[in-house]
């Protein structure tokens, strides 16, 4: 795994996604990009959203019946 | 082409993975276009293309990135439509991210999303697929049809922009929709999506 690599980003092989707590080698606000998006990952789903998934399943025979 | 029909399964499992990434897909478009509404749309959008396109969608791979392709794909068209202008997003909370020492202000998460929003949308997007989104650099090289070393080093400005603007405390003002600016950021787009970009400069 370590072959030879530079070491500034120790595991770029890995999924950082599980929140591993590697710092060092991240400045101080790097972590603020995972905030901003895991903000909006939390947010509740608009009722928008829950309207267009339900209707998903009409839209499928439209379009195979069109296209 | 002929492609196999789905059976009903499959389409309830499509539907449900679809399901399961719309919070991410919303967090993707939030950081690529600033707008909360507007990052909704394309997020819808982005729902009923990969809706229409399931067939093309091979079970077991990953859904996130399957779907990450298309809403970069909208986004890039409608950039080039002029549809979005770079407009910041009034609702980011003027949280507290940081205070690095010796300096008189702390940063705070809007100062973040700013500066975010004044890189090109080739580094943005990167930065936000490797550093927020938590892909690998494979993947993300993937998800932007690009080589790994492209998206790392368009991460490795991404950082470093991000890096002067916050640590030196030089966060541009809201005046990312500036006519320099958004030509500069429609130049790039033309070669993101024309395919040329960093990949190929030294």
């Amino acid at each position: 795994m370590t072959s030879g690599k530079k070491p500034t980003l120790g595991k770029e092989d890995d999924q950082p996604s599980v929140s591993s707590g590697k710092q060092g080698q991240q400045p101080q606000w790097a972590d603020g990009l995972k905030q901003l998006y895991d903000a909006v990952v939390d947010e509740p789903l608009p009722d928008s959203f829950k309207d267009l998934l339900s209707q998903l399943d009409d839209k499928s025979s439209d379009e195979s019946s069109q296209n | 082409m002929a492609v196999a029909e789905r059976s009903v399964a499959e389409k309830a499992d499509f539907k449900r993975e679809l399901t399961e990434v719309v919070p991410h897909l919303r967090a993707f478009a939030r950081g690529l276009c600033g707008r909360p509404d507007m990052a909704d749309d394309l997020v819808q959008e982005t729902m009923l293309k990969a809706w229409a396109a399931q067939e093309r969608f091979e079970p077991g791979t990953s859904m996130r990135a399957w779907t990450f392709v298309i809403l970069r794909n909208a986004y890039l068209t409608d950039m080039r439509r002029n549809r979005f202008r770079g407009d910041y997003d009034e609702t980011v909370a003027e949280k507290v991210l940081t205070a690095p020492a010796g300096q008189e202000e702390p940063i705070h998460l809007s100062d973040m999303h700013r500066a975010l929003l004044t890189l090109p949308p080739e580094r943005r997007e990167a930065l936000l697929l490797v550093g927020a989104g938590g892909f690998s650099y494979e993947e993300a090289a993937q998800i932007c049809g690009c080589a790994v070393g492209t998206i790392k080093s368009r991460v490795g400005r991404a950082r470093a922009t991000l890096n002067d603007m916050l640590a030196e405390g030089n966060i541009p003002q809201r005046s990312v929709d500036d006519d320099t600016a958004h030509r500069a950021i429609l130049e790039e787009l033309d070669d993101v999506a024309s395919g040329k970009s960093e990949s190929a400069k030294p």
